[in-house]
């Protein structure tokens, strides 16, 4: 039934293999062929601008105001890549298999092998565009280090790495738009695909400052739109970030691949009150050099700057002593979630750890010192000297943190809780990255392919690039070689006609419930709904009520909602209704993909399957597949299983002790 | 720190479309927490006026963490509100307190048509970056990344101004509505990198068009867009663009 497609051959030749014997399309010919691309962040612009490079005839769409703004603008610590430049070990084998270990064995082997190899590429590629990454005195890049690794592999430009590589990218999609390659077109969102003959081929947009649907042609389509962290309503994701061109791809014959994978960030602000819109991430990089501690008294209710060092209990270095504070993101949050619930929880809602930096702060003062040779320092200028190091590693989050909080963190540690943050599951693709549909392709966070069941930080950047710049180009060439004969289809087909009248009906059907409850307060409920039971911690009971509770609230919605103005107008609520529908069927999905999912792994954690010690069991004798789940109508999915085969990383019990 | 809830009264300026001529209309909010974000405070008065069946205000806001670029609010007369090198999302509300009235209008310039209430369109300054504000280099040509050896001090010059969001701030400050300060930190970030060397003479030449193009004003050295980026990006930049721009119209080839 489901074919990966997987090259045959040994795990390190299968890309080479792929393309060294892939169909190609000549010039001519990709002057004829035109790719609709969905979503500008970097998987988007990154295969977007080279597309257009190659010679293909490109339409962009996202629906912020600019391609600059896609959310991977705040992916912050940094991307990782197989360089070796600090001759620790690394290779493209530690990276393959760091991240295999890392997503607990639910990962294809060989779209990880594919990503690490070309991990090196893309390093050279964005510095090649000028993106200003991280340096040392001699002129060399600099690295750092990130969870689940014992290697320093990780790129960075201070805390702000995503914005750097999505303004690279950004600006080649921009060079393609100058030279008439790619059309881009910003405020509009895609509300459906067209399939013509079981072939993807084109969408039906909604241009959000008209209101407007606009029909566009593509001899193929890439959806390239990301994660859909925003169904637990808070979650580090943008407001805008939503599922809705996923979605109806699910809905028109895309296998949606492991739903439930989803990952919370363990270093997030903690939520202040009701009136929280978003949660803003730590990046991880502060594990660097910060240490995660709680009272080891419950409820102790001192200052931090008053709880002396013997009182204070630095759990993750306890429990894992070999990683410490760098253990991977889903250990990290669960760890911290047990202290809590145990009592042990800071700040006025008890639902916080702290993260601190007073080592490290003494640490790179005394460094400081010595590089100077600064003779008789004084602990106030050792003190200082560290801050500015500090400052010049983590400054712009540091900012943050006191716009956010009224807290100085480099006075008193920060508080910190696990948040919402990526999610690993999304439409399931082969090898070439294409869906369950001919034609439609998934980039980046949209597909669910190499993250397994948790990402490691600093994956993120690398997946989107990768499969934007490196992989489609080559693959999209496989599929586009047998399409040259097909002439654009005009729009005025009836399949165009069908999928626009259905969108028109929907939005019509929404506007006119024109009941008391607005969108919001359902996306709310939602996603208390979400983080309650399909969360942090998972089981079957909690699970079946979700299902119960998620088709009572989608009823409620559909026959309650209120929506203002109009629909041919710029309508931001209306479009906001759109996603919230459809974060809607998804929630229940997800939850029955939890509910399936009978063991532990990774970001999903089933409270029935755990060690003695509390970590996540795996069960690779039952589960060792990635669930693509059917669209069969409402409220029903067939599930369709792709047997995990390890023939290099054998599965392990997972140990960061 | 201490926190306590507020009643405000909202100035905003309301515009059904470009068209549309436009004024100001005067909202109450109640019990607003200073821990609160400024778009938070606007998202509360926003489901209140939706349950009231009234229109409620549109603005831009995406990534509410200060890095998309996207929210925009002129607030008492200063893009991005009162807080020094911040953005409206990163705006929270113990900057006010209890009685205070806010007066919020969309980004003015001719360059930025608005759209809708407090949302205008920036489409001009992806054309400034159309015009030249990229390198030429085409996916898989690039050589080994440390094959480029960067200054340590060149490439944090380069880094401080790519910090820029493209939130079009600096326009709306100016009394002229210049974009020299985004033109100059894309230009700043690129010639500072020995990769940007090539497309250096033509590239900002380029951009000074588009942006005369586009109807910006020209700049007067006054510093309003310093004194209000959220990211600190520097004038100094428009210094070195005023250099770049006569070295390469003086030594210009063409």
């Amino acid at each position: 039934m489901l074919n990966s497609k997987i090259p045959a051959g040994p795990l390190d030749q299968k890309w080479t293999d792929f393309k060294g014997h892939c169909k190609l399309v000549n010039p001519a010919n990709k002057r004829k062929l035109e790719v609709i691309i969905v979503g500008t962040g970097l998987a988007g612009a990154s295969a977007a601008s080279s597309l257009g490079e190659l010679g293909y005839k490109v339409k962009a769409f996202c629906f912020q105001d600019s391609p600059r703004r896609a959310h991977s603008i705040a992916a912050q610590g940094g991307i990782n890549a197989a360089k070796n430049y600090q001759n620790d070990g690394d290779s493209v084998f530690r990276l393959f298999y760091d991240t295999i270990k890392g997503g607990d064995y639910r990962a294809r082997e060989a779209n990880v092998h594919r990503l690490a190899e070309v991990s090196a590429n893309i390093i050279d590629q964005c510095v090649a565009q000028g993106v200003p990454f991280a340096r040392e005195y001699g002129g060399l890049l600099s690295n750092r280090s990130f969870g689940g690794t014992q290697v320093q592999r990780t790129f960075y430009a201070a805390g702000q790495t995503g914005q750097q590589l999505l303004i690279g990218a950004y600006q080649s999609l921009e060079r393609q738009v100058a030279l008439g390659n790619v059309e881009m077109y910003n405020r509009h969102e895609m509300l459906d695909v067209v399939v013509i003959d079981g072939k993807a081929r084109g969408i039906i947009v909604r241009n959000l400052v008209t209101g407007k649907l606009e029909r566009h042609f593509g001899h193929a389509v890439l959806l390239c739109t990301g994660g859909y962290g925003n169904v637990f309503y808070l979650s580090t994701n943008a407001m805008g970030s939503n599922v809705t061109a996923a979605w109806k791809a699910h809905k028109k014959g895309a296998y949606f691949g492991n739903p439930c994978f989803t990952q919370i960030h363990p270093t997030c602000i903690p939520v202040s009150g009701d009136h929280q819109s978003k949660l803003t991430l730590m990046s991880e990089s502060l594990r660097n050099d910060g240490r995660i501690w709680v009272p080891k008294a419950q409820g102790d209710n001192r200052k931090s700057t008053e709880i002396p060092e013997n009182e204070r209990d630095y759990y993750l270095e306890r429990r894992y002593p070999a990683f410490g504070n760098l253990v991977p993101r889903d250990v990290a949050s669960r760890a911290a979630k047990e202290r809590c619930d145990a009592g042990y929880g800071v700040g006025s809602s008890k639902q916080a750890v702290y993260l601190d930096f007073a080592d490290a702060i003494q640490r790179y003062g005394k460094g400081e010192v010595n590089k100077r040779n600064i003779q008789g320092a004084t602990p106030e200028m050792i003190t200082q000297l560290g801050k500015d190091v500090v400052k010049e590693k983590y400054g712009n989050l540091f900012d943050m943190y006191e716009k956010i909080t009224g807290e100085n963190p480099y006075e008193v540690p920060m508080r910190i809780y696990p948040a919402v943050h990526y999610t690993m599951g999304g439409l399931w693709v082969d090898y070439e990255l294409m869906t369950t549909v001919p034609g439609l392709y998934a980039l980046g966070e949209a597909n669910f392919s190499d993250h397994g069941a948790n990402r490691l930080g600093a994956s993120a950047l690398m997946q989107g690039l990768a499969d934007g710049y490196f992989v489609v180009p080559y693959t999209i060439g496989n599929y586009l070689a047998d399409e040259i004969r097909v002439s654009a289809i005009p729009t005025d087909h009836p399949a165009f006609v069908e999928a626009e009248r259905e969108v028109a009906d929907r939005i019509n059907h929404l506007m006119n419930v024109k009941g008391k409850q607005t969108v919001e307060s359902f996306h709310k409920r939602l996603g208390k709904i979400m983080w309650d039971k399909c969360g942090m911690a998972r089981n079957a009971e909690g699970l079946q009520q979700a299902i119960e509770e998620i088709r009572q609230l989608k009823k409620e919605f559909w026959s309650d909602v209120r929506i203002p103005g109009e629909v041919n107008e710029m309508n931001p609520e209306l479009d906001k209704a759109n996603r919230v529908a459809d974060f809607i069927e998804l929630g229940e999905l997800m939850c029955i993909d939890a509910l399936n999912r009978n063991e532990s792994c990774g970001g999903h954690f089933r409270e029935e399957s755990q060690t003695e010690e509390g970590e996540a069991l795996r069960d690779d004798i039952n589960f060792s597949y990635v669930s693509a789940w059917e669209f069969a109508g409402e409220h029903n999915w067939n599930l369709h299983k792709e047997e995990l085969e390890f023939e290099v990383a054998k599965p392990t019990q997972r140990s960061y002790k | 720190m201490e926190h306590y809830n507020m009643n405000l009264t909202l100035k905003v300026w309301k515009q059904k479309n470009s068209q549309d001529k436009g004024r100001f209309e005067t909202y109450q909010v109640k019990n607003i927490s200073s821990e609160m974000s400024f778009l938070e405070m606007f998202d509360v008065l926003n489901e209140e006026l939706i349950r009231e069946g009234k229109e409620p205000i549109a603005f831009d806001h995406d990534c509410r963490e200060g890095i998309c670029g996207m929210c925009s609010m002129y607030i008492d007369g200063r893009p991005h509100g009162p807080w020094h090198a911040n953005t409206t999302c990163q705006l929270h509300m113990r900057a006010y307190k209890d009685g205070d009235t806010i007066v919020v209008e969309p980004w003015r310039a001719n360059a930025f048509p608005v759209i809708k209430d407090l949302m205008v369109d920036r489409n001009a300054l992806d054309r400034i970056v159309q015009a030249g504000g990229y390198i030429s280099v085409n996916t898989g040509n690039a050589v080994d990344a440390n094959a480029i050896p960067v200054e340590k001090d060149k490439a944090d010059a380069s880094f401080a101004a790519a910090a820029c969001i493209g939130c079009g701030a600096c326009v709306a400050a100016c009394k002229n509505s210049s974009a020299m300060l985004f033109l100059s930190a894309k230009v700043s970030h690129l010639a500072l990198l020995p990769q940007g060397g090539p497309e250096r003479k033509s590239r900002v030449l380029n951009m000074v068009a588009q942006m005369d193009r586009e109807g910006f004003g020209a700049c007067t050295n006054t510093g309003a867009c310093e004194a209000v980026c959220p990211k600190e990006i520097s004038i100094s930049n428009i210094a070195r663009l005023n250099a770049e721009y006569i070295g390469a119209g003086l030594v210009s080839e063409k």
